[in-house]
């Protein structure tokens, strides 16, 4: 399919409003995932299966909801600390990533990973639903957007790398490249 | 399979380092729920009387509810039970928080613990692997600091930790168990921790647990959430603003103190300041609270926001809950910044927060009357918020007299003698009492507080409205909606209730009211203790979310145990009868069933005699309290009635025996 230039176009936004400001660190919204993923569902719940998960450390007065997203087949090579408002957040604390680094965001005991597919089917995702303090608020909002061709990210370097060296440079070694197969 | 409950416990023998995990008998489960019910036909089967608090026979255990770990909202509640150092009966105090989801999620219902370990340990369980770990580094330190150390050294965050700090180590009798923002208290169950040499319980659990029906128990659970957000925009009228709502009283979120400040007692329990509250006092203590709280905090899948961690300046930050906010406060007759700083101190050390300020006030009021001299108190500071923190540290390391007031004031006076018994003047059953002085009796809290085997009336009281209404019109809004009650004839007892004449106390509601409110009032503790429900949205507030008509259903879908409200009934007067067994076997009788003797000005003893006359017989007991052989035998307990008889407690025609079983040391 291709696109005119310039033309709008709409599209469905799920958000998820996290303040963390405002939770109360129940782990609610673990214990409602948990069940609600189950099969059948709600027939068990296991917050260690939850796709969302509170870091918690009430003497610090740390409290982060986190998602789980993409798997990540390897972890790392180095860690972030962050430092806000004067508590440290452990290395990993936003991350949403299942990998290998850490135990969150698989399941207990096959290792898969798991990912938030936020409660497909319902009118909203359960943890929002059960986070009665609303440090989760969801948001469904429409987008129009202008779809304009981007250059590949490929072309993009490319294009930096020929105004460094000129462009015929970059095909002889191209050439080269794929004569050694 | 197995629903709700996991259908495994853990048997520790301290003294030989073992652990098993042992599966259960379906069939308790359906006589006695969980939780409180299960833990005390354990403690019937397995501690006789002749078992001190202190011998290894003793057990100590940590009981979840039926129901927690389910999806039901405010579930989370641990039940510890044990024989208590201070009052020599069976203490059962519970603890909210995290720890006893977390137990079911590695696939465990109790921890039951018996012998004593040749040194300090602690057991940490994650899912099947169960070990008891050295914790002589760990000797002397705080209870939450345990915590902190314990989640590092197992490099597990995700723990929960239930610890004692230093008053549990040195078996103060007011010792607590303190785990996430909760503690068990009452008791001086944190003391028989201790002499187990049991330093703390760490959990870590990654399994199911499974609902028998699951929809159906999800369309309770969503009623549930809905009842509470309409009760939370729909506050009670007619009701001071603490009774208006759900959960522990908001002592987190109020600044307004003028209620407890001007009608609770300051110092031991003595004195009444009733125009304490002003402009100045609420000022200054709205500051202190909105300087040193912050964050709202819940326990285990709940949005009722009852706790807060609390930072004083300089201090560690610790988290608080409900009416400690004001008892040191109160008890020092100091201010409010003072009652938060101490109470970081005493929540690492790890004490009751009812029980440990009225110890050193009574302390101090002995040494005002001259009974205590300056001898007792060497190096004592001369200003009074630095002589509690003073006795506090003597108290918690048994040092001097603080060997002699870690027993409670009951037992300090008898040490102490000289008069000093006159000043443990708060007490049931040895045990400290909310600091409260009322004028004319109240025949419904006269009931509450003699019979109530758990000794603290927050443990007993709810549902049922303190006072009656002024006005009819008033009366009759409240009972529109009021669908809690189990009977409608609770409906026209209130509306028929006044504030004074004929219809009003102390004889009105009359005596057979009285029985059954305070029936309903004890049955629905009873249920939570057993389910593992926080009474904060059930048993403890008006119009709660749980009730004595959902929850059978609650526990049929859940549990897959066929419920309905008559066999839940029978199933709490069951369990109730063991606590009563468990504590008749252990000499309790009517004599030991009394408010303190100043609880009340005006007394009426022809009526008080009626009460309990009438009451007893209602229960099923015998002019002593003894639960009789008919009622045993319809509660399917004959084996209680047998060992009654073998102990020479009933005779065979199921009299109580002329041979007097003395409570009292």
């Amino acid at each position: 399919m291709t696109n005119v230039k310039g033309e709008k176009k709409k599209k469905k936004v799920k958000v998820i409003n996290i303040n963390a400001d405002k939770c109360n660190g129940c782990r609610a919204c673990e214990m409602i995932c948990s069940a609600f993923h189950a099969a059948p569902k709600y027939s068990s719940n296991n917050p260690a299966r939850s796709r969302i998960k509170i870091i918690r450390e009430p003497l610090k007065d740390v409290y982060v909801p986190v998602y789980a997203g993409e798997y990540a087949v390897a972890e790392c090579s180095g860690r972030d600390k962050y430092t806000i408002d004067g508590k440290e957040y452990e290395e990993c604390a936003f991350c949403r990533a299942s990998c290998p680094s850490r135990s969150d965001f698989k399941e207990p005991d096959s290792g898969l990973p798991l990912k938030c597919d936020m409660c497909e089917g319902e009118e909203k995702p359960l943890c929002v639903k059960w986070c009665m303090v609303d440090a989760l608020t969801y948001e469904e909002r429409e987008e129009e957007i202008e779809e304009e061709e981007k250059p590949e990210d490929i072309e993009t370097g490319l294009e930096s790398l020929a105004n460094k060296y000129g462009l015929q440079k970059i095909i002889d070694a191209v050439a080269r490249m794929s004569q050694k197969g | 399979m197995r629903y709700a409950e996991t259908g495994f416990n853990l048997e520790i023998d301290l003294s030989r380092g073992s652990i098993e995990r042992v599966a259960t008998d379906p069939r308790e489960t359906e006589l006695y729920l969980g939780g409180l019910g299960t833990n005390a036909k354990i403690m019937w089967d397995r501690v006789p009387p002749e078992t001190k608090p202190f011998d290894p026979e003793n057990l100590l255990i940590f009981g979840s509810g039926l129901l927690c770990g389910t999806p039901a909202t405010g579930c989370n509640r641990t039940i510890v039970t044990t024989i208590s150092p201070q009052t020599l009966l069976m203490a059962f105090s519970m603890m909210g928080g995290f720890w006893a989801p977390e137990l079911k999620y590695a696939g465990y219902d109790k921890v039951i613990f018996r012998g004593k370990s040749p040194e300090l340990v602690y057991l940490w369980i994650n899912n099947d692997k169960v070990e008891l770990r050295d914790a002589s580094h760990l000797k002397g330190k705080g209870a939450g600091e345990t915590a902190e150390l314990i989640k590092k050294e197992l490099k597990e965050p995700k723990a929960q930790v239930a610890a004692i700090g230093l008053a549990g180590e040195n078996r103060v009798y007011f010792a607590s168990i303190e785990q996430g923002r909760s503690s068990a208290s009452r008791g001086g169950i944190g003391a028989v921790m201790g002499d187990k040499n049991l330093k703390a319980i760490a959990v870590r659990g990654t399994r199911d647990i499974n609902i028998a029906r699951p929809d159906e128990f999800m369309d309770l659970c969503k009623e549930v959430l809905e009842y509470i957000k309409f009760r939370n925009d729909n506050p009670i009228p007619g009701v001071m603003p603490i009774l208006a709502g759900l959960g522990s009283p908001q002592e987190m979120k109020v600044h307004d103190e003028k209620w407890h400040t001007e009608n609770f007692m300051w110092g031991n329990s003595r004195t009444r300041i009733k125009d304490f509250w002003n402009e100045k006092i609420a000022a200054e203590w709205m500051e202190t609270l909105d300087k040193m709280r912050r964050r709202l905090i819940s326990c285990y899948n709940c949005p009722m926001t009852c706790g807060a961690t609390i930072q004083p300046p300089g201090l560690p930050t610790y988290m608080m809950k409900c009416f400690t906010k004001l008892t040191y406060t109160m008890a020092a007759m100091s201010d409010l910044e003072f009652g938060l700083g101490i109470a970081q101190s005493a929540t690492e050390y790890g004490v009751d927060g009812f029980s440990a300020p009225q110890v050193m006030a009574f302390a101090l009021e002995l040494y005002d009357a001259g009974i205590l001299t300056d001898k007792d108190f060497p190096g004592m500071p001369a200003d009074n918020n630095g002589r509690f923190y003073w006795l506090l540290d003597r108290i918690v390391r048994r040092e001097g007299i603080g060997d002699v007031l870690a027993n409670g004031t009951y037992w300090a006076a008898q040490e102490i003698g000289n008069g000093a018994e006159k000043f443990a003047h708060n007490n049931i059953k040895k045990h400290e009492q909310l600091p409260l002085k009322l004028s004319m009796l109240n025949p419904i809290y006269f009931l509450m507080y003699c019979t109530g085997e758990k000794i603290n009336i927050t443990q007993i009281e709810g549902q049922f409205p303190q006072a009656p209404f002024v006005t009819r019109e008033e009366r009759e809004a409240f009972v529109k909606d009021w669908f809690q009650v189990p009977d409608e004839k609770f409906k026209q007892i209130f509306l028929d209730w006044e504030p004074r004449g004929e219809k009003s106390m102390p004889f009105y509601p009359n005596v057979q009211m009285c029985c059954d409110i305070v029936d309903w009032q004890e049955r629905m503790h009873y249920i939570d203790d057993a389910l593992g429900m926080c009474s904060g949205l059930s048993s403890f507030p008006l119009k709660p979310p749980y009730h004595i008509h959902n929850y059978p259903k609650f526990i049929s879908s859940g549990a897959g145990i066929d419920m309905d409200e008559e066999k839940l009934t029978m199933a709490a007067r069951r369990y109730r009868a063991l606590v009563r067994a468990n504590n008749i076997r252990r000499g309790m009788r009517r004599k030991d069933e009394k408010p303190p003797e100043d609880h009340w000005k005006k007394r009426f003893p022809e009526l008080e005699k009626d009460l309990m006359d009438t009451y007893y017989k209602f229960k099923g007991w015998n002019d002593q309290g003894i639960p009789t052989r008919e009622s045993l035998h319809e509660m399917d307990l004959d084996f209680v009635y047998e060992d009654f008889v073998k102990r020479g407690i009933l005779t065979d025609s199921g009299d109580s025996s002329s041979k007097e079983t003395p409570a009292e040391k």
